[in-house]
């Protein structure tokens, strides 16, 4: 009988030390959205690009040209016109430079949106770096505001180093806009 | 060399007290509604797999018959419906078979059903640890297929059903209208949450309830292959749990955990999916490692070649298991060392996997070997999952899979391990205990004619499907150019072979349970020495009341 009991508390045990593991994982589970987020800021994973506080490299301006590649999406549910004034720039690597986009909220109400962005090739986020840009804040519109907004970036010269992306001519930079729920707020 | 189990010499002892209270069962009703005994609850999940296994094999049929010349010829028909509405129901088949075979058939029968039947008993176990949540994760599998059935029936984007491909990847499935892949991914939750209810039982029971003397290292190897399976399916089924909630919450509560236009990376649900869905190919597979050493080893009459490296060959597999994924995702935009590395990985995975091959060749190299019918599947087994094998290394290499990604050389290359590995892997436990299970023998005749036809027919299938994957014919549509018609003809034919093979089966099975000679104990004889053998044939209701010795 006492064998019994021994047995029954082991099982509980071991089940027990199961379910943990279950939940441990159902845990990284779901914290898997968030840590991959930070994965990707931190190391320009898919895309993500870097962000610098102004500091140009001065003398880090090198001869060779890129061009870059100005894509906009706008989300469905948010009813503006979103576009880049220009298509393409071409700028020299680690020169900074402005390129403006265009936004138009075409509905009779406020709304507030921000913008999600990455660039392709995936790998040159880690040298892609914004100093300054919209994306970075939330961006309310009035009923038939029309807004010219800025993003100030430079191509990092290091990407000449990385034997995988240092031959790329081009490089596109992509934001999608979409509604923020500010009705919580 | 380790001997895998004690003799059955050692326990004749314990037949004469099999009888009296040891053989009171309870009523119909109670016995199979509120089953708590391990070997009821196995027949049930073999039974599950049986239906389910019809209903995915008539579907493959289903897509076989259409996909027999270019152009579409019975979707309209089988829809009821024109245009967008009738090709969206291909997306629902591949889909229903993609998951029906999965989680409803080669799971159930494997695990639920082989697992339920013989882990307590090769251990010398009176039943598993949680009899009654071993019928909790039986019942919870019966309305997740439901579930999954009844979608079909419910409106999902452009017609009936979910489309959405068993992978059900983000944006499609978030942006799939219609409640048909709600359904869908409910029906995934159960079918997990079982699943994960019978691993913590299995993990319980081989960890605590094994008999005096069996040591870890002396267990079956068969009872090792569901001990790893368990642990994969601990790690593995919480996080498809965890995708596929953010996808019903991307679905109807409006976050955007995969979509871009929010913040979100669809890009992130593949890396979910496939954590969870490489480790899933080998819980479809490692029980049939389990059940092809048994065999191999009862029909070469001698104990399996190098026990302890088959036994730590298949933790290594599910070890490495975890960290190969990304060879599913090599066209994401992956940069190039994470495809170095994944390449070389995934490469890593085939040195454990060659030793179980290698193993298997040297239990029988020199062994005494019958070619009874379990064994007929067995070699079955270890020659077909030596071609996926070698097609799947081939695969790994990331710059080829840029090539073929998607394409009929990856159908050709999972079905070689999925459906002609673990299918051949269930054939061969089910012929190999089928007298065990039901006291009957099986007709050896028409259980030969049943592999042959089956072989063929599976190979005249799936091996055309390299070359039209080589040809570029890419998965998930049902129609194709002109091009593509020779091998698309030749495979359907290869279908029907092995629906002739079933046929046979079925009628094999049911002469058997009718009218089969009454089995032995032990009618394989001195090479089966696992403890199952050592009792009647079938079983009594409970076994064990005196734990066996093992020395």
């Amino acid at each position: 009988m006492t064998d019994d009991v021994t047995l029954k508390r082991k099982n509980l045990r071991s089940a027990g030390m199961a379910a943990l593991l279950v939940a441990g994982m159902v845990a990284l589970g779901f914290a898997s959205a968030p840590l991959y987020r930070i994965f990707c800021q931190v190391t320009g994973f898919a895309g993500t690009t870097q962000r610098a506080e102004a500091a140009v490299i001065e003398d880090g301006v090198i001869g060779r040209q890129i061009t870059i590649r100005f894509d906009s999406n706008v989300s469905r549910d948010l009813p503006w016109a979103f576009r880049p004034e220009r298509n393409t720039e071409t700028v020299a690597i680690g020169a900074r430079d402005i390129a403006f986009y265009e936004a138009e909220n075409l509905s009779g109400r406020a709304i507030t949106g921000t913008a999600s962005f990455n660039v392709t090739p995936l790998e040159a986020g880690a040298y892609f770096t914004k100093i300054e840009c919209f994306c970075f804040t939330q961006q309310t519109l009035q009923p038939g505001e029309h807004v010219r907004m800025p993003v100030t970036y430079f191509v990092d010269p290091a990407i000449l180093d990385d034997p995988d992306i240092g031959d790329v001519e081009q490089i596109t930079l992509s934001y999608t806009f979409y509604p923020v729920d500010d009705e919580a707020s | 060399m380790t001997d895998t189990a004690a003799t059955p010499a050692h326990f004749e002892a314990h037949h004469d007290e099999t009888h009296d209270e040891a053989d009171h069962r309870p009523g119909f009703f109670v016995r199979w509604f509120m089953s708590t005994n391990h070997k009821d609850i196995g027949t049930l999940y073999l039974l599950f797999a049986i239906i389910a296994g019809i209903i995915g094999g008539a579907i493959s049929g289903m897509m076989r018959m259409e996909l027999a010349e270019p152009g579409i010829q019975y979707l309209q028909a089988w829809s009821g419906q024109e245009g967008d509405a009738a090709k969206h129901m291909w997306n629902t088949l591949i889909t229903a078979h993609g998951l029906i075979m999965v989680f409803f058939m080669v799971m159930p029968a494997m695990i639920g059903g082989f697992g339920n039947w013989f882990v307590p008993l090769m251990i010398g176990a009176p039943d598993m640890a949680f009899p009654r949540m071993n019928n909790i994760s039986f019942w919870l599998l019966v309305p997740a297929f439901l579930l999954l059935m009844g979608s079909t029936q419910v409106m999902g984007s452009t017609g009936l059903g979910s489309g959405t491909g068993w992978t059900v990847y983000a944006p499609l499935s978030t942006q799939a209208s219609g409640p048909a892949t709600d359904m869908a991914i409910f029906s995934l939750h159960l079918a997990g949450a079982s699943s994960i209810l019978g691993a913590v039982n299995f993990i319980t029971t081989i960890f605590n309830m094994r008999a005096p003397g069996m040591t870890l290292h002396k267990m079956p190897l068969f009872v090792w292959s569901v001990l790893v399976t368990a642990f994969l399916l601990l790690l593995a089924l919480p996080v498809l749990a965890a995708a596929i909630t953010m996808l019903l919450t991307d679905r109807n509560f409006n976050t955007t955990f995969f979509d871009a236009a929010g913040g979100g990376d669809p890009i992130l649900y593949q890396h979910l999916f496939w954590f969870f869905g490489h480790p899933e190919v080998y819980i479809m597979i490692l029980p049939g490692f389990g059940m092809v050493s048994q065999v191999v080893a009862t029909f070469s009459k001698k104990p399996v070649f190098g026990y302890l490296g088959m036994a730590y060959a298949m933790v290594a597999i599910g070890v490495v298991g975890f960290v190969v994924w990304a060879h599913h995702m090599f066209t994401v935009g992956l940069s190039l060392n994470m495809k170095l590395y994944f390449t070389a990985a995934t490469m890593v995975i085939a040195v454990p996997t060659g030793i179980k091959i290698f193993s298997w060749i040297a239990t029988m190299w020199g062994g005494s070997m019958t070619l009874k019918t379990p064994m007929l599947w067995a070699l079955g087994f270890i020659f077909m999952f030596t071609v996926g094998g070698v097609t799947g290394v081939v695969l790994a290499n990331g710059g080829f899979d840029d090539i073929v990604h998607d394409t009929y050389y990856v159908v050709a290359h999972f079905h070689y391990v999925l459906s002609l590995g673990a299918v051949f892997g269930i054939f061969c436990g089910w012929y190999y205990w089928f007298g065990k299970m039901s006291g009957k023998m099986y007709n050896e005749f028409l259980g030969q004619v049943h592999f042959w036809l089956f072989f063929i027919g599976v190979n005249v299938l799936f091996f055309p499907m390299h070359f039209l994957g080589l040809d570029s014919m890419p998965r998930r549509y049902p129609d194709y150019p002109d091009a593509h018609a020779y091998w698309n003809e030749i495979a359907t034919y290869g279908y029907w072979i092995m629906a002739a093979g079933m046929a046979v089966f079925f009628v094999n099975m049911l002469w058997s349970l009718i009218a089969g000679k009454k089995a032995a104990d032990n009618y394989w004889g001195e090479g089966a020495t696992t403890l199952e053998w050592t009792l009647s044939s079938p079983p009594p209701y409970h076994q064990f009341n005196r734990l066996p010795k093992i020395d």
